[in-house]
């Protein structure tokens, strides 16, 4: 071996003048090949950092750029013709009420949905189509779900322009998602769990109910704040079912709690009926004007968005931690 | 003595009975709904577009290979055709900057990186992942485009070649992260096989562990087409609304998700024949990323490498 390890250079050396051969060419392709091993991993490390690189850059631009324009009259003003006075408040308040509505409406479908694949599905021909057609379904384009709320929502079921119809469109969006995400959970449930369950007695449903979802939950939980965090930073499919043109007031006109307070009932028979814009929408529309101003506002809007992702994110990641921190078993 | 009945092989008292068979029905219920919804997005699409193609100067292989598309003009050209140039240029773009950083990265983060590294750059790079389009397309147009117009003198503010970057870098996190997974299922076996035989960590990656994964990287590659296609929001705001047929960059150019916004921005009334080319154009899109989708789903099924 160590005569193999002569370097080329060594071999210049020794026979000064002479093409290195046999022996030596062997060890140039080898010296090559780790030349190339070498290039390569900085080629790869290159990669990888290009992606933070422009991350850092994104951030960097949007915070300088909309940081400063953020303050308590950007939360309290509506949109307006002057882009100094603007603010985002339909906007925000938007955004929460699809936000909840969504999560009412595609929470139990999806966890259900995950429940039975997982737990009760029997291995047929059906099971496999459900499956296929879900992996589908997750990688269909959101503006095909927007098509589908404005077709269904919005004129089938009469709901109109309304908080509730986007709210229905969003849910249909992430439930792919959610399902999967679940699915992923309650396969970390080791089969013991079951197993010692239903040898007790427990009919499948009590299993489920008892100690699977118990111990899939925080997993469930996980993945649930990841797909409404989509569903938080999603535009296209709501610019075809929402209202763009500017929004100058909350759906249901419920700005406090006293409000709340005054009359409950607007909760869930005026506001779930009323018209709506959301953050990304506000932003798209404020990017779209050529006034430099309004890309000021469209950047502090980004701010608002990123802040609300990034804590959403961050809980998922907490709660990823804490999950993983019980058990090994569980992964 | 109460009744029982027969459930799954057990007898169970009636109320239990009842309480198993109401809830295995509600949980088939959400499960089967993900086939409703799929059903009613195509039956939308083709009832529709039926609706669109049945206009008297409107026909499918007008809607084919007519070189304009102007629905909103007064001379009335339905030709996809600008449409899906822009779509593909865009796209195309897109992956010229998303595959290979995306693949680099995934060979980085699972064959050289440490782990300390690693646990850095992934929630990173899922950071990327969770930003919304909309913000990418504000990225393009506000800092991306004015910089490319310094380099490429004339330079349209909207413009193919930055919105297809800005893309690029949208679903680079896809492209890494399930390229990632694909690299590594490959055994370890494998890779200490080559470097027993004297091969360098550079040829056993290149040489046989991106062989070995090469059916989930091309899923993977895919699938970020198939996102490319159906994106919406970068290409709306940073692209333009121009659907020329052009196979530059540099010119502003529509796609067909952008044509989709344009038209539902517009006031547009229902019913008529410019509102009805929407379904028409969403129906060519979902075709177009349901064939992407189930391809790559095939390659998977088909040439995956089984390893015990």
């Amino acid at each position: 071996m160590s005569s193999l390890n002569i370097s080329s250079r060594e071999n210049q050396e020794l026979f000064p003048g002479k093409p290195t051969r046999s022996l030596g060419e062997n060890n140039s392709t080898i010296e090559r090949s780790h030349r190339y091993g070498t290039i390569f991993k900085w080629v790869a490390v290159g990669a990888a950092s290009i992606a933070v690189a422009v991350l850092a850059v994104l951030l960097f631009d949007i915070f300088t750029d909309g940081a400063g324009r953020v303050n308590w009259e950007f939360f309290q003003n509506y949109p307006s013709r002057h882009p100094e006075g603007a603010g985002i408040k339909s906007a925000l308040y938007g955004s929460i009420w699809v936000i909840v509505f969504t999560v009412i409406i595609s929470l139990p479908l999806g966890i259900g949905a995950a429940f039975y694949l997982e737990e009760f599905a029997p291995k047929n021909r059906l099971t496999e189509i459900i499956n296929i057609n879900i992996a589908n379904l997750a990688a269909v384009p959101s503006i095909v779900y927007g098509i589908l709320g404005l077709a269904l929502f919005v004129r089938a079921f009469s709901l109109g322009r309304s908080v509730l119809a986007g709210a229905f469109t969003m849910g249909l969006l992430i439930l792919p998602i959610i399902i999967i995400a679940s699915r992923e959970a309650i396969r970390g449930v080791p089969s013991s769990v079951r197993e010692a369950s239903m040898g007790l007695g427990a009919t499948k449903w009590q299993t489920v109910r008892h100690h699977v979802f118990p111990q899939a939950f925080p997993g469930i939980l996980t993945g649930t704040i990841l797909a409404l965090s989509r569903a938080v930073g999603e535009t296209a499919p709501l610019i075809m079912i929402g209202a763009l043109t500017f929004v100058p007031f909350v759906p249901g006109n419920i700005e406090s709690l006293s409000d709340v307070l005054s009359d409950p009932l607007a909760l869930i028979t005026f506001a779930p009926f009323d018209g709506f814009t959301v953050l990304p929408i506000q932003i798209f529309n404020w990017v779209s004007r050529p006034e430099a101003a309004f890309h000021v506002a469209a950047a502090a809007a980004i701010v608002v968005l990123l802040a609300i992702l990034l804590s959403m994110n961050a809980l998922a990641i907490f709660l990823r931690y804490r999950f993983e921190k019980k058990g090994p078993q569980n992964r | 003595m109460s009744s029982t009945q027969k459930y799954r092989g057990f007898r169970l008292p009636r109320k239990q009975y009842i309480t198993e068979r109401i809830i295995r029905g509600l949980l088939f219920g959400s499960g089967i709904l993900s086939i409703f919804v799929t059903i009613s997005i195509v039956v939308i699409l083709v009832l529709e577009s039926s609706k669109f193609f049945g206009y008297e100067d409107v026909s499918l292989i007008k809607f084919l290979t007519d070189t304009q598309w102007t629905p909103l003009f007064a001379d009335k050209h339905f030709g996809i055709m600008p449409l899906l140039v822009g779509t593909l240029m865009v796209a195309f773009i897109a992956l010229l900057v998303a595959l290979p950083l995306g693949l680099l990265s995934a060979i980085y983060l699972s064959e050289y990186a440490k782990r300390n590294v690693r646990s850095f750059l992934k929630p990173l790079l899922e950071i990327l992942a969770g930003i919304p389009t909309v913000v990418y397309g504000y990225f393009a147009l506000v800092t991306v485009t004015p910089f490319l117009q310094k380099l490429i003198p004339g330079l349209g503010v909207f413009n193919a070649l930055s919105a297809g970057m800005v893309m690029g870098i949208m679903i680079l996190p896809m492209v890494s992260s399930l390229s990632e997974d694909a690299i590594r299922v490959v055994p370890q076996s494998l890779r200490n096989a080559s470097t027993a035989l004297g091969a360098t960590k550079f040829e056993t990656t290149t040489k046989v562990v991106v062989p070995a994964s090469l059916s989930g990287i091309v899923s993977a590659f895919i699938l970020a087409a198939s996102r490319a296609i159906g994106e919406t929001m970068i290409v709306a705001i940073a692209a333009g609304m121009n659907p020329t047929l052009t196979f530059s960059p540099f010119n502003s150019v529509e796609t067909m998700t952008a044509y989709i916004v344009q038209v539902s921005l517009g006031d547009t009334p229902v019913g008529t024949l410019e509102y009805q080319s929407l379904f028409a154009v969403g129906m060519a899109l979902f075709v177009m990323t349901l064939f992407f989708n189930l391809i790559s789903h095939l390659v998977v099924k088909r040439y995956r490498e089984v390893y015990q």
